[in-house]
This record gives C-alpha cells, sequence and structure tokens, in this order.
C-alpha cells in the first residue's frame, strides 16, 4: 500500500512546494484585470464628467430614438436565438447522434462565418437580396444566425460531447418515447448549460453587432449609440459602459442560477 | 460508442440521415452560400457592360489596395499572436488557481468582452488613452507623456492595443476547454518519472495543446481581419484596413466603373483567411500525428 499511495502524495504535495509561482499568478491576473478594468473605469469617470453629472446614466431612457432603437435590437435578438436554436439543435444532436463521419465537415461549415468576414457577407447579400427582403430589418436576423453559428455549435458540440447521448435517446425511444419528446424532455435538460451558453453568446452578439446594421442602413442600438454621439458624448460613452457591464452582471447572474440549480440536482 | 445503424448494412453512408441535415444546409445555402457567390462573380464583373474583366481585382491588388492588404495581414498576425500568447497564459493562471468563483467571473467576462467591439469600445479606450485620456494624464504627471514619445491611439500601434481587449477574452474563451483537457495524471507522470516543468510542457503538454492553439491563433487572425467597426470608429477611417475600404465602397464613395472593386477586395479577403486555413490544415495534420 505504501509504494502505491507514496506517489500520489508527491504529486499532491507539489503545487504546494511551488508557491513562488503563485505569486506569478497573481501578478499575471492583476495585470489583466487592470488593463480590463481601468478602460471601463475611465469611460464611465468620462460619461458624468458632462454638464448632466451622473444623468447621464440614469437618463438615457428619454432620449430621442433611444427606444425604438433599442427595442428594434431586441426583437433582432429574439428573432436571431429562435432561429439559431431551432436550427443548430436538432442539426448538431442529429450529426452527433447518426453521422459522426460528417462531423468534421458539418465543423468547417459552422466555422465559414469566421471566414466570410461580416463586411464582406453584407456586399454579397445586398447584392443578392431581393427587394422585399431588403426593405425589412429582419434580413438582419437572418444573416446574424449565419454569424452565430460558430459560436453556438462550439457551445452545443462541447455540451453533446459532455452527456452519454446515444445510451439516453436509446434508453427514451425504447420506453416507447417519440423523437419530440425524447428532445424536449431528455436531451434539452440534460444540455440547459450549453443552450445557456449559446443563446447569451448569441444575444450579445446581436446587441453588439454594428457592421451589417450600419451599412444596410437599420438603426439598431449600436448604431444609435455612434449616431447620438453627436448630440452628447457624454450619453453616448454612459450607454457603452453601461452595455458592457450590464451583459456582464447578465451573464453571471445566469451562470450563478444555472450552478445552484446543478448542485440542488446533486444534492437531491 | 457508435450510433446503431437501424437496418443494419453497410458502414457507407446512407441517404436516410443525410436528410436530417438538410434545414441546415438549405439554411447555410441560401444565406451563407449565395452572398459569397454573388461576391465572387460581382468581382469578375464589368460594371459598365455586365461583361467579364480582371479590371476589378486588378485594381483591388494594387496601389493603395494592395497596400491595404498589407497593413491588415501585418495588423492580424500582431494581433493575433500577441493576444494568443497572453491569453493562454491568462487562462492557465485562471486555470491553475482552482478558484472556481474566479474561474466564473473570467469565463462570464470573456463571454462579454469577446463579443464587446466597435464603438463603444472605442470610446473607452478615447477615455483612456487618448490624448487627454485617463491614463495618459496619469503618465503626464510622472512625466511620460506617450504622445510625446510616437504614441497615439489613432495608429496602428494604437489599434493594436486596442484590439487586445476583445482579442484576450476570446482566447481565453477558445482554450480553456484545451486546457482542462490536459488530465493531471500525465503532469503526475511526468513528475513521477523525474521530467522538469519544461521537459513536461516540451514532451507532453506542448504538444498536446499545439493544435488548438494554432486553431486558436487562426480564429484570432480571422477576427482581427474582419474588424470593421471599432477601427473605423477610431480613425473614422483614415487607417487605410481593407475592410474600411470596402465600407467606403458600400457607403458609395465609388469613382464610376469601380463599382464592383469592393466585391473584388471582398473575393480577396476571403482569399487570404482561405489561405491561412490551409496552411493551419496541414500544420495540424503534422501535430496530429505526434500525438498518434
Amino acid at each position: 500500500m505504501v509504494a502505491v499511495t507514496t506517489p500520489v502524495e508527491i504529486a499532491a504535495a507539489r503545487p504546494r512546494r511551488r508557491t513562488p509561482g503563485g505569486w506569478g499568478r497573481r501578478i499575471v491576473l492583476l495585470l489583466a484585470g487592470a488593463y480590463f478594468l481601468v478602460p471601463i473605469y475611465a469611460a464611465g469617470a468620462f460619461a458624468v464628467s458632462g454638464p448632466d453629472g451622473v444623468d447621464a446614466l440614469t437618463g438615457i431612457g428619454g432620449k430621442a430614438g433611444f427606444v425604438e432603437a433599442f427595442s428594434l435590437s431586441l426583437s433582432l435578438t429574439l428573432v436571431t436565438t429562435v432561429i439559431t436554436l431551432l436550427l443548430m439543435v436538432p442539426t448538431a444532436i442529429w450529426v452527433h447522434l447518426r453521422l459522426p463521419r460528417v462531423m468534421r465537415l458539418f465543423e468547417s461549415i459552422t466555422i465559414l462565418p469566421i471566414v466570410i468576414p461580416p463586411i464582406v457577407l453584407i456586399v454579397g447579400v445586398l447584392d443578392a437580396a431581393p427587394g422585399t427582403l431588403k426593405a425589412t430589418p429582419y434580413l438582419l436576423a437572418l444573416e446574424y444566425a449565419v454569424l452565430a453559428m460558430p459560436f453556438a455549435y462550439r457551445s452545443l458540440d462541447a455540451g453533446l460531447r459532455a452527456i452519454p447521448l446515444t445510451t439516453l435517446v436509446e434508453a427514451s425511444r425504447s420506453l416507447g418515447a417519440g423523437w419530440v419528446a425524447t428532445i424536449t424532455r431528455v436531451l434539452l435538460p440534460n444540455l440547459r448549460s450549453a443552450l445557456l451558453s449559446a443563446t447569451v453568446l448569441t444575444v450579445a452578439l446581436v446587441l453588439g453587432e454594428y457592421t451589417m446594421a450600419s451599412l444596410d442602413q437599420y438603426q439598431t442600438f449600436p448604431v444609435w449609440v455612434v449616431v447620438y454621439q453627436q448630440d452628447d458624448a457624454h450619453v453616448s460613452v454612459a450607454v457603452s459602459v453601461l452595455s458592457l457591464v450590464a451583459t456582464w452582471a447578465l451573464l453571471m447572474l445566469i451562470s450563478l442560477i444555472d450552478t445552484r440549480r446543478l448542485s440542488r440536482a446533486r444534492n437531491s | 460508442m457508435t450510433a446503431p445503424a437501424p437496418s443494419g448494412g453497410r458502414a457507407g453512408l446512407r441517404v436516410g440521415p443525410l436528410a436530417g441535415l438538410l434545414p441546415f444546409a438549405l439554411y447555410t445555402a441560401v444565406f451563407l452560400f449565395v452572398p459569397t457567390i454573388a461576391i465572387a462573380i460581382g468581382a469578375f464583373v464589368d460594371p459598365a457592360t455586365g461583361g467579364f474583366t480582371l479590371g476589378n481585382l486588378g485594381i483591388a491588388f494594387s496601389g493603395i489596395y494592395a497596400q491595404g492588404f498589407l497593413t491588415s495581414i501585418e495588423l492580424s498576425i500582431l494581433s493575433a499572436v500577441v493576444p494568443g500568447v497572453l491569453g493562454l497564459v491568462i487562462a492557465y493562471a485562471v486555470q491553475r488557481s482552482g478558484s472556481s468563483g474566479l474561474r466564473r467571473v473570467v469565463s462570464t467576462a470573456s463571454g462579454t468582452f469577446a463579443n464587446f467591439g466597435g464603438v463603444p469600445l472605442a470610446f473607452l479606450f478615447i477615455a483612456t488613452l487618448g490624448s487627454t485620456g485617463l491614463v495618459v494624464g496619469w503618465l503626464k504627471a510622472i512625466g511620460l507623456d506617450p504622445y510625446e514619445h510616437g504614441f497615439s491611439l489613432y495608429t496602428f500601434s494604437g489599434i493594436a492595443i486596442v484590439y487586445l481587449y476583445f482579442q484576450i477574452p476570446l482566447m481565453v474563451l477558445v482554450i480553456t476547454p484545451a486546457l482542462e483537457g490536459l488530465r493531471p495524471a500525465w503532469r503526475e507522470a511526468a513528475d513521477n518519472l523525474g521530467a522538469s516543468a519544461w521537459q513536461y510542457w516540451r514532451m507532453v503538454g506542448g504538444p498536446v495543446l499545439l493544435p488548438s492553439f494554432l486553431g486558436s491563433l487562426l480564429l484570432l487572425f480571422g477576427g482581427a481581419f474582419s474588424a470593421y467597426a471599432t477601427t473605423q470608429a477610431l480613425t473614422s477611417g483614415s487607417l487605410a484596413i481593407t475592410p474600411i475600404q470596402i465600407g467606403s465602397f458600400l457607403n458609395g464613395n465609388v469613382l464610376s466603373g469601380q463599382e464592383n472593386v469592393g466585391k473584388a477586395l471582398g473575393l480577396g479577403m476571403i482569399i487570404v483567411i482561405s489561405v491561412v486555413m490551409v496552411i493551419y490544415a496541414l500544420l495540424q495534420r503534422r501535430a496530429s500525428t505526434w500525438l498518434r
């Protein structure tokens, strides 16, 4: 027994012996923290230094055009998320379950939107889309679903690899469940955190996308921020900081809820 | 474990399962491939006559546009390698800290910051490193005005610093799963066999991480190469990188007869990234032979 346990103890003791390495780690994290937080602080300080003071942060809702732009962005977010999930979830499950041979090909197709930059894609879209589609802002949602593909697929792929997919499906099917019931009542609950991260990445992408929206000439939230800058830079900067911090807080909240639910599921 | 074949039979692909890909295939064809093909065709069309021409490509790969490609590629290589290494170090530091709270803060922050860009990002950095920015103020107070030493936020080096703000988080996001794939047992085995930390990284950790690391660099290159809004907002188009040049074609700043040069530039961007992807695929094939 001694011969077996000793190497393990040595291995376990190693990290503790390397406490000097802990300082290197702390310095790395401190520098990284400073690089990411100082600009937020600087912009926040600039936002409240204007004539409106702190009102620059609180009075955003009443600014001209804000409500229209923000609600357009919200509906685009909703449509994009629905399209992305409806398209990617069944396809990803299907590929993992029945077509492992085409997985590499499928993966490389989902990564294509990174190869074709948004600025190039919108040139082609405006060239090829029929007039009726160009007349509606929802053309953007259709394209955002393409832009979200790489991120959505990567999240779903990680989730699908982490569960015993074949076993779950076989068990569910042999107990008499149809495909719809198998997906909605067996697979989706098991994929909750993968779905969550796919959704969050999609939402963050749509709420921040500027290139396509501005060139398609629709005033979404990010485009409004730029346009309003000419009226009052302090307000635009305030909105920028708020949107960054709010997205981060939202993600933290979702992740906390998710962890709590997981640990409760484990305890019960 | 492999999926059970419902009706047994040969190992080859049957048509049945492939039909499940139909919705995805159709969607991608309409919203990704059709626009791409439209660009590829448009790049060869003479806007005046509608006939075939190589003139668009000739303009796109000479003069200011060739310079635009060069600047874009330089900026993208710099903005892939530097944040790639920094992101790897940060992700490793976070993972080794063993704190689940820190890990959660970093993973949510990475998701947020990796998608942050454009004008809001430009604002953050103008407030920080602009000529009257906060940090520039601090540096002036200790007698080190970066603007007197040739630095400017609105030039190549300034843009590269700003790109780190979304490139590092993107790197952390994509490399963390690979770092988690390094099993502690490998490190312990190496330690027990008397390997130094350097030997472990050179012979075990490094080769295992290499394909993911290269793949992540490719993603970062793509991210920097296609970034439009941030640079547009910071320089108002004065730093001539290819996406900005394409944008100015779309905004209607076009000489007569050059309407399709924008599409030729777009085709050029697709070609550049495709070349990078092929190099990556070749490298990865070599890397995966080490893994076997």
